[in-house]
């Protein structure tokens, strides 16, 4: 039976628009997570540019219908080239008047909202810590709202299956799903295909989330509160194939492929934390590539084992949060001096302490620059969309092996889950990395000299098992050369010396800033996971006829060599931040550059709208 | 054994730097027997590592002409997890103190052993901190006075034994630094067996804790004080006159020069038990109520960590073929722009 039949395209109207923001909200049981990612996939697979932001509490199960246990989705696909979820929300699906109160202050005044009518009762009201009830009580009243009794549909829907009513009601996701589908013409194939593989041991499970979709689907085109429908055709992107990914896939994605760049072994040492763990499930997922992944005891086991692995000789990795990363700092030093390559991911979340683990922050910058003891400088790049963190992971692991030094990669709760199209590369395009190592000498009575350094000032990666090249390293001082302990304070002046300038040095081997825009006026200057909120500004600013350009920064350490005098061609230089000024402090003090600060501290990514503002006070 | 290979000194194994512990030191006895033992095991030098954490006895690693690596406080087990995980065919050693294993590394030291890492740890137990000078351990007795403890420790001492049997040790041995032919024997086994091979080695630190081990050391007292185990063996000791005995589950010293015993009666030794019980029974032997024993408490098989992680990813290779990158990239769903 093929999908047209039992989802047969609408017979009403439908008004083409060129985007649409669309927010799914419900308890954080009720499936919001599986209903957002199906539209986007789909959206995705029928062309359009994506961008989405899952918002979700750090409980598993916080308490049930109320507001702190809402969890939400949201997903922006548009025919046009996109790099945010969007600001204003066009339509709003609400499973509990929780969801509802929690999230309506972002649904545009033209906007729609679809409820659950059926999870509206006292009892949930009173969860929701409401007094009256929202669909009543003339709340809604501005909005064009439309009432769902998605429980009770769902349960005749599935009645044929014979399920109990528990699980039924586990079905009301995808019959929120159909009708969303049905309202934005979303094709259901790659769904039908998600239930299928899904729950290929549970055929009446199955079935029932079928029977859901096509009655939430023909609810649409039954009921007389929706006239028309929306089609949102497919985005100019530049021609290739194209996949969905979310950052921390990516991200696993390119250190896979840098290992198989670089032909290494990949090894993964890390301890779960919240929003770095999904890194670990990935690779843990693809060990037909040689990758070894090892759930540590703790933070600093999993950082100490990875420059053990380094030690080895294999492409070693250690994946963390702001609190894993403060423990592992000890150990990043030792890496530090030992000189070896390896990679440090660090997906920031909201600090300090535990902090906000399931919410997007920038603070964990000045952390990665200085937050360990002695003189201790990293390179340091930061990701800037979830497909660019396939790239970054490449390119940290090709200077880590070019310059022998550990190399860190912010990531952040945004675009960790968060997710957008992805245009697969070529393989066969992909630059390999070349990685040497030195071999037995040919005379056996020279000496070898682990501490010597190549015109990069990258140092010899012997691995223990090479024949005549034994030595020791250690976190004690090196003496130039040799390796060997040194207390000497001149050695020790030309050593720190030397692992500063080295990590200065790999300016040589990355890009320049490209400005965006304007190159007078007003610089926005951003870095991290603010790109697509930072660049969608300037863009609307640039139209609104301001002088306004944009430089996103990927290298924080070393910043580019071009960075100076870029930003010398502008009046003013604003940086906007999920932090309280953390870019700014280092800019402020390597170039005296009295930048401006707009920083956001919510846990929540910047709207476009809110940096638009900004950027016309200052620039205006 | 092909005979044509180089045949290695102790001498080949030690390295050119100046060795730096204190005149006197039980360190220096360890380091001599670890390079005649390695040298009559025929290792070779580059495919041999040792890895220490911080303390006096985590210099070792400077003074042997293998690979090596002085790491962090605690650490070293996790280093050394990470480097047998990917290097398996190397021969890794751990060398530790009993700060550096039990305190601030206390965590790691009970998951390399959970785990069966195939490494050799050595813990060099002077039950005291030297390198910062002569702080209380968490192997000191309770009252020991130091500069941290003016009027005597209050925390109860760990047993490095019992903490390894309770992590599910697969092999457990206990020598002293100046028993210099029973050292090797142990390092010996140690080297042997395949995990995580723990072996506690009473180490006299003559500077700050001078003469802890005196009564397991000194000719005098020795054969009174400690007890030799050997495997299916009876456990005498007191040079044939006295022996240990079972009494429902405690353990008893009984008189043999009477008559009044026989030695069937005795406890008999068994490393290679299922359980670890009768290891652990034998690990809370203390001086002076007992003799203490020296020798291999427990050695049992049991699959290692870093063969397991390999075979994973062979079995991975088998099953899903090696991995291939457009295959990674296109798999699930994907759509094309023209």
């Amino acid at each position: 039976m093929s999908s047209s039949t039992v989802f047969p395209p609408t017979s009403k109207p439908s008004e083409s628009v060129s985007g649409v923001t669309v927010r799914l909200c419900g308890d954080s049981g009720d499936g919001m997570q599986l209903l957002g990612t199906q539209l986007t996939n789909t959206s995705a697979l029928s062309g359009n540019d994506v961008a989405t932001f899952p918002d979700f509490p750090a409980e598993i199960r916080a308490p049930r219908g109320t507001r702190a246990g809402v969890s939400g989705f949201q997903v922006q696909f548009s025919a046009e080239e996109i790099f945010t979820p969007g600001d204003g929300v066009d339509a709003l699906v609400c499973m509990n008047p929780a969801a509802l109160i929690t999230n309506l202050a972002d649904l545009k005044k033209t906007g729609i909202l679809i409820v659950n009518s059926d999870g509206f009762e006292a009892k949930d009201l009173k969860l929701a810590k409401l007094e009256t009830n929202p669909l009543t009580d003339g709340m809604l009243e501005h909005y064009r709202t439309i009432e769902v009794p998605m429980t009770s549909m769902t349960r005749t829907a599935v009645e044929p299956t014979g399920l109990s009513v528990k699980f039924a009601d586990r079905c009301k996701n995808f019959f929120a799903m159909g009708l969303v589908f049905w309202l934005y013409g979303r094709d259901v194939e790659p769904t039908l295909r998600f239930i299928e593989n899904k729950f290929a041991k549970k055929p009446d499970v199955a079935e029932a989330n079928r029977l859901a979709l096509k009655a939430g689907w023909n609810y649409g085109e039954t009921t007389e509160h929706f006239a028309s429908t929306f089609s949102v055709p497919a985005a100019e992107l530049e021609p290739g194939t194209y996949r969905n990914v979310m950052g921390n896939q990516a991200l696993a994605w390119g250190l896979i492929a840098a290992a198989k760049l670089s032909d290494k072994e990949l090894f993964l040492g890390s301890y779960p934390i919240t929003p770095a763990s999904d890194i670990l499930h990935e690779l843990s997922k693809h060990k037909n590539f040689g990758v070894r992944t090892f759930q540590a005891e703790d933070e600093i086991a999993a950082v100490c084992s990875a420059v053990g692995a380094a030690f080895g000789g294999s492409m070693a990795i250690t994946t963390s949060s702001g609190p894993g990363i403060a423990l592992k700092g000890e150990g990043i030093g030792l890496g530090l001096i030992l000189e070896l390559p390896f990679i440090v991911i660090d997906v920031q979340r909201g600090g300090p302490s535990t902090g906000l683990p399931t919410k997007t922050e920038q603070s964990d910058l000045l952390m990665v620059m200085h937050g360990r003891n002695g003189e201790s400088p990293l390179p340091v790049i930061a990701a800037q969309s979830p497909g660019d963190c396939f790239d970054t992971a490449i390119e940290a692991w090709r200077i880590a092996t070019k310059y022998m030094t550990p190399v860190v990669i912010l990531s952040d709760g945004y675009i960790a889950n968060g997710a957008e199209p992805w245009r697969v590369p070529e393989v066969s395009s992909l630059e390999k990395i070349e990685v040497k190592h030195p071999v037995a000498p040919s005379d056996p009575d020279e000496e070898f000299l682990p501490y010597s350094r190549n015109e990069n000032l990258a140092r010899p990666w012997a691995v223990p098992g090479t024949p005549g090249l034994m030595h020791r390293v250690g976190g004690l001082e090196k003496q130039d050369g040799t390796g060997n302990v040194s207390y000497d304070p001149d050695n020790h002046q030309y050593m720190v010396e030397t692992r500063a300038k080295k990590v200065e040095m790999v300016a040589e081997s990355i890009a320049p800033v490209e400005v965006f825009g304007k190159s007078k006026g007003t610089l926005v200057l951003s870095w991290g996971g603010t790109y697509g909120s930072c660049r969608t500004a300037v863009k609307e600013s640039i139209d609104a006829g301001l002088d306004v350009g944009h430089v996103h920064l990927r290298w924080i350490s070393p910043f580019p060599k071009n960075l100076e005098s870029v930003m010398g061609d502008y009046d003013r230089v604003l940086i906007p931040e999920l932090n309280t000024g953390q870019l700014r402090l280092l800019i402020k003090s390597k170039y005296l550059v009295d930048a401006i600060g707009f920083n956001k501290i919510k846990g929540k990514p910047f709207k476009v709208s809110e940096l638009v503002a900004e950027i016309k006070r200052v620039a205006g | 054994m092909s005979t044509d290979l180089p045949v290695l000194t102790d001498k080949d194994f030690a390295s050119d730097q100046d060795i730096r512990w204190c005149p006197g030191c039980g360190d220096y006895s360890i380091l001599a027997q670890m390079k005649k033992v390695l040298a009559s095991l025929g290792k070779s030098q580059e495919e041999t590592v040792f890895i220490s954490g911080i303390g006096c006895s985590s210099r070792f690693p400077y003074y042997m002409n293998t690979y090596g690596m002085h790491s962090i406080h605690g650490r070293a087990p996790a280093f050394a997890t990470g480097l047998k995980s990917t290097r398996p065919e190397l021969d890794i050693w751990v060398i530790t103190g009993d700060g550096d294993a039990l305190s601030i590394g206390g965590n790691h030291f009970m998951h390399m052993i959970r785990r069966n890492v195939d490494l050799n740890v050595i813990l060099f137990n002077n039950r005291i901190y030297g390198l910062t000078k002569g702080q209380y351990s968490p192997t000191s007795s309770v009252g020991t006075v130091t500069k941290s403890t003016p009027i005597g420790s209050i925390d109860q001492p760990i047993n490095p034994l019992s903490l390894a049997l309770a992590a599910e040790a697969t092999f457990v041995a206990r020598s002293v630094d100046s028993n210099i032919k029973h050292l090797r024997a142990m390092m010996q086994r140690a080297s042997e067996h395949r995990g995580t091979s723990f072996l506690e080695v009473y180490q006299n630190c003559n500077v700050f804790n001078d003469g802890i081990w005196d009564y397991a050391k000194a000719k005098a007292t020795k054969d009174d004080t400690t007890v030799e185990l050997e495997h299916n063996k009876p456990l005498i000791f007191s040079g044939g006159e006295k022996g240990i005995r079972l009494n429902g589950f405690t353990p008893e010293v009984v008189d043999l020069s009477s008559g009044k015993v026989a030695q069937d009666d005795l406890l008999f030794h068994d490393e290679s038990a299922d359980s670890s019980q009768l290891a652990f029974l034998l690990s809370r032997m203390r001086h002076p109520e007992f003799p203490e024993p020296i020798g291999v408490f427990r050695a049992v098989e049991r699959p290692t960590y870093d063969t397991m992680i390999n075979n994973q990813v062979e079995q991975s290779v088998e099953k899903a073929g090696e991995g291939e990158l457009e295959k990674l990239f296109g798999g699930g769903d994907t759509w094309t722009v023209e």
